[in-house]
């Protein structure tokens, strides 16, 4: 009985923790929390510790220092103590973990999210893009590396806007 | 015990992704136009950033209290085990785009074998980092060709940069001790087998630049980086990179 108590304890731990995640964002694209975004892993509690598995995006990449600092934050306030972030590289993070909420609040904000699934080899060749502004599909490549990592720089033919597409990964 | 070997091979690799990340890095608001001063920025932090996991991971191999910091800021140009094309200086646009291209060829084929390590924590890094590098090598790949076949000026001077970097590339299919200590637990790469990809690659990229692939047999190559023998260049770039570790010992911010 007592351990049957404490496992319903650590489940309803964990879908608070879940939860509370979904209000962290990620600070270079501050419409997305990291759960849309498909980098937290796994969430595992062991007596009073809770451990969790973050996959970074780029390995280069600024904002997962300040992630993993915003996790640790949350968690104290909310009463959990014993907190222990581990970066599990394999298998890498892939826009194909991104949730469809993401992709839809980054069009939103104005960033064409990631288009078709990181394993189609063609994606860069025959990519066709769509503006984040005014819908059009006749946009052209500036760079393939934008104003972080995780994004290219495109412009609209039609509306001739230049806008940020977040990178197939 | 640790293994010695495993923490030099892991060493190299992250000494690799250093250098050169934080040579490219000297191009950081001197790029001849915007897009591409961001695109090899955004290069230079992406190998920075693999050289980080590959520290992390080698510092778990010591039994002391080395850290990823500790390893690189604190270890001197002898125990630096970084290939030398990673070293020489940036010189212009052209050789700048060459020796990233040579190098991130290397790199590709390399993390392909990598993946299949017996030794998961590589082959995670390698998983990790060959999205990256495939974008490096289709990057400088259309460097090399806009610029060999782009004008009379232009094309002569990435043939200076490919004559210039090309003795730099023998040491990358020279395995050292350590390499070869490895290969019969299936930790490291073969890295003569990979040749063969590397050589197919930079052929057809050089050919569409009009370049010639240089003939092998009657080029000298340099050697010695992976040993600790370096050029007078790595000692340059160890007194701006560790300066403030050095004159400030464990200064944060």
């Amino acid at each position: 009985m007592v351990i049957i108590m404490e496992e319903i304890k650590e489940h309803i731990a964990s879908a608070a923790i879940w939860k509370l995640m979904e209000e962290i964002y990620d600070p270079e694209v501050p419409v997305i929390s990291i759960i849309d975004l498909g980098i937290i892993r796994d969430v595992k509690i062991n007596n009073d510790t809770i451990e969790v598995f973050i996959t970074p995006t780029y390995s280069g990449c600024p904002a997962m220092d300040v992630i993993s600092m915003n996790i640790r934050m949350v968690l104290l306030q909310n009463g959990f103590t014993k907190i222990k972030i581990t970066q599990q590289l394999s298998p890498a993070w892939t826009t194909d973990w991104m949730t469809q909420n993401g992709k839809e609040k980054l069009k939103a904000y104005g960033i064409a999210p990631p288009v078709g699934k990181s394993f189609d080899k063609k994606y860069l060749e025959e990519l066709k893009v769509e503006c984040p502004l005014c819908h059009s599909q006749n946009t052209s490549l500036i760079s393939q590396f934008g104003s972080t990592a995780c994004k290219a720089l495109y412009k609209c033919n039609d509306c001739l806007e230049p806008f940020d597409y977040f990178k197939c990964h | 015990m640790m293994n010695n070997d495993l923490f030099n091979y892991t060493l190299h690799l992250a000494d690799n992704s250093l250098i050169m990340g934080h040579r490219l890095s000297e191009w950081t608001g001197h790029g001849p136009m915007l897009e591409q001063d961001i695109a090899i920025s955004n290069i230079a932090l992406d190998l920075i950033g693999q050289s980080r996991n590959f520290y992390q991971y080698a510092a778990t191999l010591k039994d002391d209290s080395a850290t990823e910091d500790t390893l690189a800021y604190l270890r001197d140009a002898r125990e630096f085990k970084n290939l030398l094309i990673t070293e020489i200086p940036n010189g212009d646009w052209a050789k700048t785009v060459m020796k990233l291209f040579l190098f991130s060829t290397y790199q590709f084929y390399l993390f392909q074998q990598l993946i299949n390590s017996s030794d998961k924590q590589l082959a995670a890094i390698a998983e990790k980092s060959l999205k990256e590098v495939t974008y490096h090598v289709r990057w400088s790949s259309e460097w090399v060709i806009r610029l060999g076949d782009g004008t009379e000026e232009s094309n002569k001077r990435i043939k200076a940069a490919l004559d210039e970097a090309w003795s730099f590339t023998g040491e990358m299919f020279e395995p050292a001790e350590y390499e070869n200590l490895l290969l019969s637990k299936q930790v490291s790469v073969n890295v003569s087998e990979i040749k063969i990809d590397w050589k197919n690659k930079v052929k057809s990229v050089l050919e569409e630049a009009t370049l010639q692939y240089p003939k092998e047999n009657n080029s000298w190559m340099q050697t010695g980086g992976k040993n600790g023998i370096h050029s007078e260049h790595l000692g340059y770039i160890l007194a701006e990179m560790q300066f403030l570790q050095r004159a400030y010992p464990g200064c944060e911010w």
